[in-house]
């Protein structure tokens, strides 16, 4: 009996795909939105997944989230030491430093500047102050796309991220980043008269592949009157604020804001061997009346602040929600009408002795295929949709609980739509096949 | 049209050596409420004999089709009681009258009412389905009825590449498959042209009739009443004439 309902449903093309597509556009819609607003919340937090090496993240009580700094003494390093159970603690300064550069444009095409003119550029950046001697929160060497961690020493030194690279040097022929890391030989005509034209020369490491974001180490800026020196170009998860970020030493990152009084923003800490950091927090909170997290916690911390003091869940569940009424009216509307359609032909089933219950089978069933359809081809688009944002300004991360939230939305859409057409289906007279 | 035996609501006895197939007793039916409350059956009394055709006819709104969805299980009557080979249906409950038109009616509809996804032998299979079979033995034997009706090159045909008359031998083929004893039509001819019409009237009393089965065929298209072994006439909710038609075929 079940094979004739699925031939019943594809016999149709038309209705078939009309009825896979409004489930796959709702399960496509509800799918990138909780990426993207996962993403987006990730985001957030992209600086307590960037600075790995520690346990603990310390601050002042009350603080909310990474980005809500509250300055601390110093002196609350050493107390913060004197805790049993702590094997190391290092500061990290985080503000906000304000770039100021001559930059020049280098390429036609923008209107604001023609090429060759200096570009005045004043530009908000997050500033890492990171430990001077143990450089504790540095990008990772993987992370390092150009010059090295250890130039970090050297005077005015400064590690600058290169998802932001562009507003501080908006003039670059900024087409050829995607060329970096592939070999040489491969490059068009094209992109090499555009290196040769704009920077000269193309920049290349030694394993014969472009090294596109060496053509920044040695340019300087200033921070509050000091200059800063590019010694290397890491690669820093995207910042929700879209500033840029810079690393350099604690002390150094003094001279580059205005002077404070109090100027240590967080503590980073390290516990001993077999001692579980959830003990060592409560033990620091106990001793100095400081706040002390673990990195999962203040990174849920901060999504938390997020998701409860601003609209953007609220936002992105409107345009879930919205997807799913859109999908429930697309797919539900066309099945209906298909039952509908199909409404004499169920009559003449019932005529001919099918039971009500195999005919609700015949009808669950089709509503199962194409809920299966619509969700699976609803988030393979998803996910192919991840896949080609990847790496881009697209705040794209898919949690693992928006399948089964995706899941639970067709499965509701296709039950609503079936409810309707049971319900037709049940109260049908078999005797209508018998009104012309 | 012959001679006719009318007793109105008197029922006559059946003749010597035949049975009654279908024996139905003050049956009424109304549709509506209050003051729209209209009687399509008024306390019918009638009956069909096994091994005939019988026809129902008359004017649109008579009662034919209401009388015929009564005794075929598929509308329950309002009053009276409707026995088929000595089974009271107006006494089952759903389930049971459910599996009783699955094993015993085999309907012929109008408009074919083939569902247009499948082809021309799971169409005819589809009684058989509904019965439990599994789907190549229903399909084996739904060809075989096929090819007896001389549709055995439209076996993979789909509904929209036959004509009418082919559609109307499927679905003949459908009311046939599980071998009914009772096999009710309602208007077979009604979208066939007159050469269609006939074949199809002549498949009927060819491969339909048997000893052990009754057939009951409503009409209105006076071009085939000849194939009728019975005639009755409705008028108004009741059996208004009930006559043998010496002109009926052999069976």
């Amino acid at each position: 009996m079940y094979w004739i309902a699925l031939k019943m449903l594809t016999g149709d093309r038309a209705k078939f795909f009309g009825i896979v597509m409004g489930l796959t556009f709702a399960s496509l819609l509800i799918y990138q939105q909780g990426s993207i607003f996962w993403g987006l919340m990730l985001r957030t937090a992209g600086q307590v997944t960037d600075i790995t090496g520690a346990d603990l993240w310390v601050m002042d009580a009350n603080v909310r989230y990474v980005d809500d700094v509250k300055p601390m003494l110093e002196s609350n390093l050493n107390r913060v030491r004197g805790v049993e159970g702590v094997e190391w603690a290092v500061p990290l300064y985080k503000g906000n430093g304000r770039a100021k550069l001559n930059s020049t444009q280098l390429v036609d095409g923008d209107p604001r500047a023609k090429k060759g003119a200096t570009l005045k550029v004043i530009e908000q950046v997050i500033l890492l102050g990171l430990d001077d001697a143990s450089m504790v929160g540095a990008p990772v060497p993987s992370k390092m796309l150009a010059g090295s961690l250890s130039a970090l020493r050297k005077p005015d030194s400064v590690v600058v991220d290169f998802t932001r690279l562009s507003k501080l040097y908006p003039g670059e022929d900024w087409s050829l980043q995607a060329t970096h890391k592939k070999p040489v030989n491969t490059l068009k005509p094209d992109q090499r008269r555009r290196f040769e034209e704009t920077y000269g020369r193309i920049p290349v490491d030694g394993d014969g592949k472009v090294a596109f974001y060496d053509l920044f180490l040695g340019r300087d800026f200033e921070m509050n009157d000091t200059r800063a020196i590019i010694v290397g170009v890491c690669e820093a998860t995207r910042t929700f604020q879209s500033n840029p970020v810079v690393y350099t030493t604690y002390s150094r990152a003094k001279n580059f804001v205005p002077r404070e009084r109090k100027i240590l923003s967080y503590i980073l800490a390290k516990t001993e061997k077999g001692v579980a950091p959830e003990r060592v927090a409560t033990a620091i909170m106990n001793q100095t009346g400081l706040k002390a997290r673990t990195s999962p916690e203040f990174k849920a911390d901060t999504i938390n602040y997020y998701l409860k003091y601003t609209g953007i869940p609220i936002n992105f569940g409107i345009t879930a929600m919205l997807g799913f009424l859109v999908g429930t009216a697309i797919a539900g509307q066309t099945f209906y009408n298909f039952t509908l359609e199909n409404l004499k032909q169920f009559g003449a089933l019932k005529a001919m002795g099918a039971t009500n219950l195999r005919i609700v089978g015949m009808i669950l069933l089709q509503a199962a295929v194409v809920g299966l359809l619509g969700y699976g081809l609803g988030c393979g688009l998803g996910a192919l949709f991840g896949v080609l944002t990847d790496g881009g300004e697209l705040a794209f991360h898919t949690h693992p609980i928006t399948l089964p939230i995706v899941g639970v939305a067709i499965v509701a859409i296709c039950i609503l739509s079936s409810i309707l057409c049971i319900r037709r289906v049940m109260v049908l007279e078999p005797a209508i096949v018998f009104r012309g | 049209m012959s001679s006719l035996e009318f007793n109105g609501n008197e029922i006559a006895p059946p003749p010597d050596g035949i049975q009654t197939a279908v024996r139905v007793r003050g049956v009424s039916k109304y549709f509506g409420k209050g003051e729209q409350r209209v009687a399509a059956l008024q306390g019918v009394s009638w009956d069909v004999y096994v091994g005939q055709l019988t026809m129902i006819i008359g004017p649109s709104g008579c009662g034919k089709t209401t009388l015929l969805s009564v005794i075929a299980g598929i509308l329950d009557a309002d009053e009276g009681s409707v026995e088929i080979f000595g089974n009271d249906v107006t006494k089952m409950n759903d389930r049971t009258l459910t599996r009783f038109r699955a094993e015993r009616i085999g309907f012929v509809f109008q408009q074919y009412n083939l569902l247009p996804a499948l082809t021309s032998a799971e169409n005819a299979a589809v009684p058989l389905v509904i019965a439990g079979w599994s789907k190549s033995r229903a399909i084996e034997k739904a060809s075989h009825v096929l090819n007896s009706l001389g549709m055995g090159k439209k076996i993979k045909s789909m509904p929209n590449q036959l004509s009418g008359g082919q559609q109307q031998r499927v679905a003949i083929a459908r009311a046939l498959v599980h071998e009914p004893s009772l096999l009710v039509c309602d208007e077979p001819t009604a979208a066939l042209d007159v050469e269609s019409g006939r074949t199809v009237m002549n498949l009927m009393r060819e491969a339909a009739l048997r000893a052990d089965r009754a057939v009951v065929v409503v009409t209105h298209d006076n071009r085939v009443f000849d194939f009728g072994d019975r005639i009755t006439r409705m008028d108004d909710g009741h059996v208004a004439e009930v006559r043998d038609n010496v002109h009926a075929p052999a069976a």
